[in-house]
């Protein structure tokens, strides 16, 4: 990342002293076209983000029954009214098995993310939002993993034995990024820290050990002391920023803390969680803590619920029958329309953010996908998929498009495109492709 | 081994005998041998050693957290959260030798050791852990930050420092103390630069060739401390180990049995054991175990948290205080229960607060460990009780036997004809489950076992009747039939592999790795021991640890050669590490 002017600057007066330079505040950076801070020649960020909730679609309640971009929103789409051009519908892309195993509600979400089938959840490449963290700029975190519904996990890989663990708690979310050691753009004073300048130089001392412990390790640790040694240079890096004064950020306001809510997998208390999170990660995106998020709206085996009934979501998709007027399952169809709903909820966040000349959501390129397409037979062809924002002119949306059974991992491999990877090729066996869909790059 | 015959004898006693008087002998002893082994028991001496792959574990929560409180303190506070272990074959302890460390865990494990580092050099406690004077606080002092650096970082490390890692330790304080003008501060942030070290983080596994065995390695002194300390006391070794490690004390011959004695005596055995059980019994599942409030308005966090407690109570009462038969955590007829329990159980408990003696079996037929909330609850929906997963559990966490996923494209929706019957008891609900092709297979293994607990609600909590029906508990564990709960609980008892079962595990436990093929026979090795003792599990993790296979480490050819046996038709899978980026996937160990 270029160090220009500013900072450049301001690193020359410290020198291990305790300086304090004031800041004016920098709207004026931005240049006509509101596309990039002038004095720094820097592009606002593109940000990457998936969404996903669990136990898919009522088929005839979620896909539009004309492709192209004057499409009717069906009934379970038509809260997303307002954001119309900014969304790109994907329909009937298959996760290709292969002849693997179709574990339920693993398979399904890691083949969509990683482009590989896998019969469990040891997953044979990184998921494609690991991928993409690895090629944004450093921020001062590598990637943000957040579950709404309670469960600690992620579909977020960096190998087979390494996910990354999502936050359930808003406070927790919000004391990890605003809490201690969060830099506000805003501030008028910079006075950088000499512990942290000790700090930093402390893990890079670490680094040290590197060289010898390779040595003494078999090949399989070696991938794993190398991924330990990796997490302590994204440290030292998010200590270094600390020692240089913020970007300055237009319109950031410092969230509020969030109080403390149930954390459990009932319909209302998630959706309440999600709107909280769904604000604070808003706030982080827009001051630049991190340009990747997975956010675990409910797991993939749905555990939302509602109060005093004894079934999950998950469960009725598989024992619910078919309500004879409706020709579909009523209560599995009443989850579904409120995924759709947070869904809604979580674009108004973005949206809700000014940056540039439009808002945040116009700088961002968010996948929103399920795990299965019919969750009663956890069927992996047709999951639905929906990419949302502008990744700041790099996409273009507002169509829905029918994949005639094209391997899903069309869309992974575009969205990695989009973001500025050097990937021609991506998935294996069925999945292998090197289509990108032309209609989504820009 | 078994003896078979006079020439098998020759062959275990190891020597040449003249073949006349050999014979004679040897009838002798067989017919002495033969008149006190009637029961044809296979043979209580260990197999030679085979060992395995040297490892790369990280530290448990309950490892770190016990570490830090060891080497500083009770009382200074750990501020960090742990992502949830990995769980691989059947505990998380396997899964610490093949987790990452997400960046999330750098960043929890630095801010854990910038608060340590702040309590203990702080103004008021400093004094009690820095036991050097500076010559000036705001100066560096090199004697004084290496007194400081070895002593911590030897504990730390578990092993001595080279001189290489403290002129590095060394140089941060310099540094530290140049850039903040504070001693202190420098002494801080080398403490922090430890404690975010992987010497400290990882348990790096390293061997030296076995002087007795020409063919395997063995893990070194300070290597060898490490294992015992975090299997018996689920801590890090402490002073006395680090000493015999040190003095050469930790083979066989010359001191091991003294200190394995030493750490069991230790109030960190009972840690161990808790770590173990908690691991076997997936308590970690509670953290994102959520029930119904309208349903099951007893349910909160408190009583999630006694709930464990008394299972983990219940478990150190028999196995250590009364070194009893490990059959008996699934007979046990008393328990430890708080008031709050004790209203989940509807059974009246003493109003003074705090853990009292009580019936189990006080309504119901509760017996055993397998009829307590931690077991039903943790193993049941939201909103209601579940056979197949509480069968599911119990095979794969008692008995080692593992049931494979359902297929995916299972319809668990009636046909019309069938939605309009009364379907009142869970029974009911599963009938088409064990008479559907597919679904059979797994199901008439998994739902006899779960409908005997039928009696006990999503919670746990006593029922007799479901929907107005009476609940139907009877069924059969692999050729046992029983009535009822009870009736399951000494099925369990008899079942022989439920303390082989144990044996598997708690060997994985101390090794954090899956068992190797040629281990087979040293398995059997531990479960007849284990067998012979009375089902005792102190006695099983004393005989681990006092094996010769515990500390043995193979040499990398012979693990290609276990890789070479697996590949052939009838061969059990191989360890889980070697190979491990083939193509196609290695079938799991079926049940026996």
């Amino acid at each position: 990342m270029n160090n220009i002017s500013r900072r450049g600057f301001l690193r020359g007066t410290l020198q291990g002293a305790a300086v304090g330079v004031g800041l004016p505040l920098l709207n004026g950076l931005l240049n006509d076209s509101g596309k990039a801070y002038a004095a720094t020649g820097q592009r606002i960020p593109v940000r990457f983000g998936t969404w996903v909730w669990g136990c898919g679609f009522i088929p005839e309640l979620w896909i539009p029954e004309t492709t192209g971009s004057s499409f009717l929103l069906p009934p379970h789409l038509v809260p997303l009214e307002p954001y119309r051009d900014r969304l790109a519908l994907f329909s009937g892309f298959d996760v290709k098995l292969d002849g693997v195993p179709n574990k339920p509600h693993i398979t399904g979400c890691l083949g969509l993310r990683t482009g590989i089938p896998v019969p469990d959840s040891k997953v044979k490449a990184p998921t494609l939002d690991v991928l993409i963290s690895e090629q944004t700029s450093d921020t001062r975190f590598r990637s943000i993993e957040v579950c709404s519904a309670g469960i600690q996990r992620s579909y977020s890989y960096r190998d087979a034995s390494s996910p990354n663990p999502s936050e359930t708690s808003a406070l927790a979310l919000y004391s990890r990024i605003f809490g201690e050691g969060f830099q506000d753009p805003n501030a008028t004073q910079f006075k950088p820290d000499p512990r942290y300048m000790v700090h930093k130089s402390v893990l890079s001392a670490t680094q040290e050990e590197r060289h010898l412990l390779m040595r003494e390790v078999g090949a399989e640790d070696r991938q794993r002391l190398d991924e330990y040694f990796t997490s302590i240079r994204e440290l030292e890096q998010k200590l270094a920023l600390q020692l240089e004064p913020p970007a300055a950020v237009e319109n950031f306001r410092m969230p509020q803390k969030p109080p403390e809510t149930p954390v459990n997998s009932e319909m209302e208390n998630v959706m309440e969680n999600h709107r909280l999170m769904a604000g604070l990660l808003a706030r982080a995106l827009q001051c630049n803590q991190t340009h990747v998020f997975n956010m675990l709206f409910s797991d993939t085996a749905s555990n939302l619920r509602r109060p005093g009934h004894s079934s999950t979501h998950h469960t009725l998709t598989h024992e619910e029958p078919d309500d004879p007027q409706l020709g579909h399952q009523r209560e599995v169809a009443w989850f579904a329309e409120k995924s759709m709903l947070a869904w809604k909820d979580f674009l108004d966040a973005l949206a809700g953010i000014p940056e540039g000349d439009g808002t945040l959501l116009d700088n961002c390129l968010i996948l929103a996908h399920s795990d299965c397409s019919i969750a009663k037979s956890h069927a992996v062809e047709g999951i639905p998929v929906m990419i949302a924002g502008n990744a700041g002119g790099k996409i273009r949306t507002g169509y829905h498009m029918a994949g005639n059974s094209d391997p899903i991992s069309r869309i992974g491999l575009t969205v990695q495109q989009a973001m500025g990877l050097q990937v021609e090729r991506w998935g294996t066996f069925g999945m292998e492709t090197n289509r990108s869909i032309s209609e989504l790059l820009a | 081994m078994k003896i078979n015959s006079p020439a098998d004898m020759a062959k275990f006693s190891g020597k040449r005998i003249h073949p006349a008087c050999g014979a004679l002998c040897l009838v002798i002893l067989a017919i002495g041998i033969s008149a006190c082994g009637e029961r044809n028991q296979p043979q209580l001496r260990e197999p030679e050693p085979v060992g395995g792959p040297a490892l790369l574990r990280r530290l448990s929560e309950s490892q770190y957290r016990a570490s830090v409180a060891d080497i500083f303190g009770p009382d200074i506070p750990v501020l960090a959260r742990f992502e949830p272990g990995l769980r691989s074959e059947g505990l998380i302890a396997v899964g610490t030798s093949e987790a990452g460390i997400s960046p999330f865990s750098i960043e929890q494990y630095d801010a854990a050791a910038q608060g340590v580092a702040d309590v203990i050099l702080s103004e008021n406690r400093r004094s009690d852990f820095v036991l050097c004077k500076p010559e000036s606080q705001s100066s560096y002092d090199s004697s004084c930050a290496r007194i400081f650096v070895e002593d911590y970082g030897k504990q730390l490390f578990r092993r001595p420092l080279s001189e290489q890692q403290i002129q590095r330790y060394l140089n941060t304080v310099q540094h530290g103390t140049t850039q903040l003008g504070d001693f202190y501060g420098g002494l801080k942030y080398a403490l922090v630069g430890m404690m975010t070290s992987p010497q400290f983080l990882l348990r790096i596994e390293r061997t030296e060739p076995d002087p007795e065995r020409l063919d395997l390695q063995r893990l070194d002194a300070y290597s060898r401390a490490e294992r015992l300390s975090y299997f018996l006391t689920d801590s890090t070794p402490d002073a006395e180990l680090l000493l015999a490690a040190e003095k050469g004390e930790l083979d066989h011959n010359k001191g091991l049995a003294q200190q394995v004695d030493r750490l069991i005596a230790l109030p960190g055995f009972e840690a161990a054991v808790r770590a173990f059980f908690r691991d076997m019994l997936e308590f970690e599942l509670f953290n994102d175990l959520a029930k119904d409030a309208e349903i099951y308005p007893a349910f909160n966090s408190s009583v999630a948290a006694d709930a464990q407690e008394q299972t983990l109570r219940d478990i150190v009462h028999l196995l250590i205080e009364q070194q009893g038969d490990y059959r008996e955590l699934f007979t046990l007829n008393d328990t430890y229960m708080t008031r709050m329990l004790g209203a989940v159980y509807r059974q009246p408990v003493s109003p003074r607060s705090g853990w009292v003696k009580t019936e189990l079996s006080y309504e119901g037929d509760r017996l055993g460990i397998q009829s307590h909330i931690s077991f039903l609850a943790l193993h049941a929906h939201p909103g209601r009780s579940s056979p197949s997963l509480r069968g599911k559990a119990t095979r794969n966490i008692f008995l080692c036997q593992l049931v494979p996923d359902p297929p995916a494209d299972v319809d668990l929706s009636l046909p019309q004809e069938t939605a309009t019957l009364k379907m009142p008891t869970a029974r009911d609900r599963l009938a088409a489950h064990n008479t559907e092709p597919a679904c059979s297979g797994c199901h008439k293994v998994m739902d006899p076992v779960g409908l005997a607990m039928e009696n006990y609600d999503g919670l746990g909590i006593f029922r007799r009747y479901e929907q107005g029906a009476l609940i139907d508990t009877s069924g059969f564990l692999d050729g046992t039939a029983y009535e009822d709960a009870s009736g399951l609980a000494q099925a369990l008892y008899d079942h022989p592999e439920t303390p082989r079962c144990l044996v598997e595990k708690m060997y994985r436990f101390a090794i954090g790795r899956d068992t190797v093929w040629h281990e087979r026979d040293y398995m059997d090795f531990l479960i007849a021991k284990f067998t012979a003792s009375g089902y005792r599990v102190p006695d099983l993790m004393r005989s681990i640890a006092l094996s010769e296979n515990f500390f043995a480490i193979a040499r990398q050819a012979e693990l290609l050669d276990s890789q070479n046996v697996a590949q052939s038709p009838h061969a059990e899978p191989a360890d889980e590490h070697i190979g491990k980026q083939t193509a196609s996937e290695i079938e799991r160990r079926k049940p026996s």
